[in-house]
């Protein structure tokens, strides 16, 4: 049998049971392996509360079943109903602004009567959705126009969340939409201007800024200054991370995580509880799992067959690991305090399910390729 | 959707996204090569550094205050100990409903409103798992009633601590002296590492003046805790180590004897062993419980304390610095034989009074119709003031200050308690420094009979007794007989310390004078003949009777006018046996009258009680 005809007979039923369910084996493996390191990290921060556990294994289930159900939806579908999807999330967003629930000093939350909702994550995905449906049909790399219209459809979203106030989510989101753009080619030289008039206006963004978000910045700069105070955080975390070295202390023996030393440890500091536990090794393991997803991600990106998902996985791929790099940047004291979770592994949130809906588009993207004639 | 039609170039479109997508994959390995350079910086470069501040973290010392040594008189009998003392403390944490908690035990333990509102206040400051005190030393019936309603409340518990306890209450509280809760005062001196558990410290007399002893040193305990300050376990334990016992030369039972010798009156009394300086008793009437002192006495009862005009705060054998009167005689006349300014034959005419040339004021004695002629014998035996007078002139106050010095006049005797007075033995030097102004003759006679500016303490005047009865030799009084450290059981006795000896020009001035003392008690016309005549022992002695107004100058020469408006104290000095001295003792009795009527029978008393007794 010769190779062409053995490729002509390829349909979808032969492709294996990947293609058949939907999923991506080295993705979806890597997120099994996240999830069950993030498991046992979280069992030994929570203090090993039992209850705790199972309520983020639901939450997990919840995630895995999100994640399934996205991958079902074809990415044709899913273009068709961008507009509306990110047109929902507007107003959402609005009523947030008119109306939500304050919680914690900010205004994030929506009440739906059945669960408690922040339209901002969903606006995580329909961001680069449809900046990716703008930019879909277009002729690549955009013109002024398009890049002005595509800003412009980042940049709304990205304030009103940022108003609420979330900078930690604006700007996740902002960065999402600009890698749509960056990847559909965005001109170097614009790209420089870009940069340069972010520097110029940091005073302007200082200016605006809370009080609090300020007081991060400054602890950030120098937390020794106030070590009982913002700077504790910070200083615990590093003890915690340094003094687990090269193999940790061991599950369950990390006394900065164990005797509540660190704070804030099964959600935004989760990492120091790992890097104090498992060390320089656990936190090798980890990475590896992030890099194979961004990996992954990034190659079912290249290989995808048109413009809309080719810049959609791009972009979830990249966010991905933004989203790492900012929380893990943060715990180690090379970013300022923003309050964004370690992806997969800190306790709570809505985010793990839309994290996971993310991934849901990339095995997708991925599973409903065309076979192409060759 | 309509859109404008564009000519897509997708394999130029896939190659720009492919090269846009290694550009950004490399930005974040760079990212990510940043981040593994930190983690080997936290983790492998400073690891050391946040071990060691993750340890200090997590290991608290605590201290474990030492249990303080204990207090014996001579004979053993515990004069001050540690005793349980029972608190009743709440653990928020474990309480339901503090409320209605409060509420139930207030009926069954007493519970005021301070320490209502001391246990609020700290109940809003302490964490929820640290037990909060309630009430402080519940009483045995109070301990009772909460053991058995013990299961009603849970969170709330009994803790056993240690108080400091004197069992026999006043009984020589200034000798003693108690310990109180270290306020900031006492902080500044401490040194604040040994005294980190400790909440108790002497304040006075022998508690503080012997602190370092009967503390002991500090135990510490590495403790694991969490961020709040919760122990979890103990890493390790350093014992402390409790203070020495202190063993004094007190008889409680002589003290005992002498402080209800003294009845009602105000006064003091030293009872020494001329020996070996041992304070046998040491009175200073009236007296005061200290144990309210222990751990803070309540306000109005203090001020009633401070507010008592007998004083009973004020330790009178240690700071009550009085004219010593005719009991100075002995000495003077000693100085005068000793420094061949009299003789033993040597008289005086006493016609009731003394008259310096060329002045008509007149120095009385306290016998109006005058001694007569008198040597030095009869002067001391009668206490003829006239004969003192004149020999006091002729000695001059700088030879009659420089022999007196010799004895403890003037100065500390160097007893171990903190607080001594040194008295004043005046001279012309000291007033001219003091006062700017000269001395007078006219005040050189009237020190000749321990008036004027003459000033002793009751401990003073025991001490030079007892140098009489030591023939010259100098014995630093103590209180405190031996130390013995804890565990061991082994008794480590204090050193004799002696003072430089007086030097003896001829023995028979000292016989004289001592002769006269015993002639004082049991010769006819001795003034203290009355406590001499049934007495089983010979004692010399020598009364005294001294004017409290003294110590105001512009009053002083005027007999008349003070006679009216003083009471005088009554002194009285003695010891015994003469053969072979057992006891040297000094008796003052404020306002009492005179020597013999009121402090020498005191002192008979107090003789008694240890010599007859004590059988040598």
């Amino acid at each position: 049998m010769s190779a062409v005809t053995s490729h002509r007979r390829e349909d979808a039923s032969q492709r294996g049971w990947q293609y058949r369910l939907h999923l991506d084996a080295p993705l979806l493996l890597a997120l099994i392996g996240v999830s069950g390191l993030g498991l046992m990290v979280l069992y030994s921060a929570g203090g090993e509360d039992a209850d705790l556990l199972s309520r983020q294994l639901i939450r997990l289930a919840i995630a895995f079943a999100t994640m399934f159900a996205v991958a079902q939806v074809s990415p044709r579908l899913l273009m068709r109903i961008t507009p509306w999807v990110f047109a929902a999330g507007i107003l959402l967003l609005l009523a947030v602004l008119m109306g939500g629930e304050a919680s914690g000093g900010a205004q994030r939350w929506l009440n739906l009567y059945v669960v408690r909702f922040q339209p901002s994550e969903m606006m995580k995905l329909a961001v680069p959705m449809m900046v990716a449906w703008f930019l879909a049909d277009a002729r690549l790399p955009p013109n002024r126009f398009q890049l002005l219209a595509g800003g412009f459809l980042i940049a709304v979203p990205m304030l009103m969340i940022a108003k609420q106030p979330d900078l930690g989510t604006a700007l996740l989101i902002a960065s999402s939409g600009f890698f749509v753009l960056f990847l559909a080619g965005l001109q170097w030289r614009l790209l420089a201007f870009l940069t340069a008039l972010a520097a110029a206006g940091a005073p302007i963004i200082w200016h605006f800024m809370h009080d609090y978000q300020r007081q991060r910045v400054l602890t950030f700069l120098s937390p020794e200054k106030d070590p009982l105070g913002t700077g504790y955080h910070i200083i615990q975390s590093k003890i915690a991370i340094g003094s687990g070295g090269l193999l940790g202390k061991g599950w369950l023996n990390g006394t900065q995580s164990q005797l509540d030393f660190l704070p804030e440890r099964s959600t935004d500091f989760i990492f120091a509880v790992l890097g104090e536990e498992f060390g320089l090794l656990g936190v090798a393991l980890l990475f590896t799992f992030y890099v194979i997803i961004v990996i992954r991600g990034v190659l079912i990106a290249v290989q995808a067959q048109d413009t809309y998902t080719r810049l959609l996985a791009g972009s979830l791929a990249m966010t991905f690991f933004v989203y790492v790099i900012v929380n893990t940047g943060m715990v180690t004291g090379l970013l300022p305090v923003v309050g964004l979770p370690l992806p997969m592994i800190s306790y709570g949130g809505t985010s793990i399910v839309t994290l996971m809906a993310g991934f849901g588009i990339l095995m997708s993207v991925q599973t409903h390729r065309k076979l192409l004639p060759t | 959707m309509p859109r404008p039609l564009t000519l897509k170039d997708h394999f130029l479109e896939y190659r720009m996204f492919t090269n846009r997508a290694i550009i950004l994959l490399v930005f974040c390995a760079m990212l990510l090569m940043v981040l593994f350079s930190r983690l080997l910086y936290l983790q492998v470069i400073e690891h050391e550094h946040y071990i060691t501040l993750s340890e200090d973290n997590r290991v608290k010392l605590q201290a474990i205050a030492p249990n303080r040594g204990l207090i014996y008189d001579r004979n053993g009998i515990l004069l001050a100990e540690n005793l349980p003392s029972f608190r009743l403390q709440i653990t928020p944490e474990q309480v339901d409903d503090m409320a209605s908690t409060l509420e139930a035990l207030e009926e069954i333990i007493h519970i005021s409103d301070v320490d209502r509102s001391r246990f609020e206040r700290l109940l809003a400051r302490k964490p929820r798992f640290e037990a909060i005190p309630l009430r402080f030393h519940l009483d045995d019936a109070e301990v009772a009633r909460f053991s058995v309603n013990r299961h009603r409340f849970p969170g709330v518990d009994i803790h056993a601590g240690l108080s400091r306890h004197y069992p026999l209450g006043s009984l020589g509280v200034h000798v003693l002296g108690y310990v109180g809760r270290i306020d900031e005062q006492a902080l500044k001196e401490l040194d604040t590492s040994n005294y980190s558990g400790t909440t108790h410290t002497g304040k006075i007399g022998i508690e503080k003046t012997y602190e370092d002893v009967l503390h002991g040193k500090v135990g510490v305990q590495h403790v694991e805790t969490t961020a709040q300050g919760r122990v979890l376990r103990v890493l390790r334990r350093t014992p402390p180590v409790p203070g020495n016992n202190l063993y004094l030369t007190l008889d409680s039972r002589l003290q005992a004897a002498a402080e209800q010798a003294f009845g009602d009156f105000s006064g003091s009394a030293i009872a020494l062993d001329p020996r070996t300086g041992d304070v046998l008793a040491m009175v200073s009437q009236p007296t005061y419980d200290p144990n309210p002192f222990v751990n803070g006495i309540e306000f109005d009862a203090y001020n009633a304390l401070r507010g008592d005009e007998k004083e009973p705060l004020f330790n009178r054998a240690l700071r009550g610095q009085y004219p010593p009167g005719s009991t100075v005689k002995p000495f003077i006349g000693l100085a005068g034989l000793e420094q061949g300014i009299t003789g033993s034959k040597s008289t005086t005419y006493c016609p009731g009074f003394y008259t310096l040339q060329g002045s008509s004021r007149k120095y009385r004695d306290w016998k109006r119709t005058g001694h007569g002629t008198v040597d030095l014998s009869t002067s001391i035996e009668q206490s003829c003031d006239v004969y003192f007078y004149d020999l006091a002139l002729s000695m001059g106050i700088e030879r009659l200050h420089d022999y007196l010095a010799h004895f403890s006049f003037g100065s500390r005797t160097g007893i171990d308690i903190v607080g001594e007075l040194p008295g004043l033995l005046p001279s012309p030097t000291w007033k001219r420094q003091r006062r700017g102004e000269p001395w007078f003759p006219g005040e050189t006679i009237i020190t000749g009979i321990g008036q004027g500016f003459f000033l002793a303490t009751p401990l003073q005047l025991a001490t030079s007794t007892a140098a009489l009865a030591n023939n010259g030799r100098i014995i630093r009084p103590k209180v405190v007989h031996a130390e013995q450290a804890a565990g061991s059981g082994d008794l480590l006795p204090h050193q004799l310390r002696t003072g430089e000896p007086i030097a003896i020009k001829n023995q028979h001035h000292w016989d004289e004078v001592v002769q006269s003392m015993i002639d004082v008690v049991h010769a006819p016309r001795g003034t203290a003949r009355r406590i001499g005549e049934d007495s089983p022992y010979r004692i010399a002695g020598k009364t005294g009777t001294a004017q409290v107004f003294g110590l105001k100058q512009e009053e002083k020469y005027d007999a008349e006018a003070i006679e009216e408006k003083l009471r005088d104290h009554s002194l009285f000095i003695a010891f015994a046996p003469v053969e072979e001295p057992r006891i040297a003792i000094a008796v003052i009795v404020e306002n009492g009258g005179s020597g013999s009527a009121v402090a020498a029978p005191i002192a008979r008393t107090i003789m008694d009680a240890w010599l007859v007794d004590n059988p040598a």
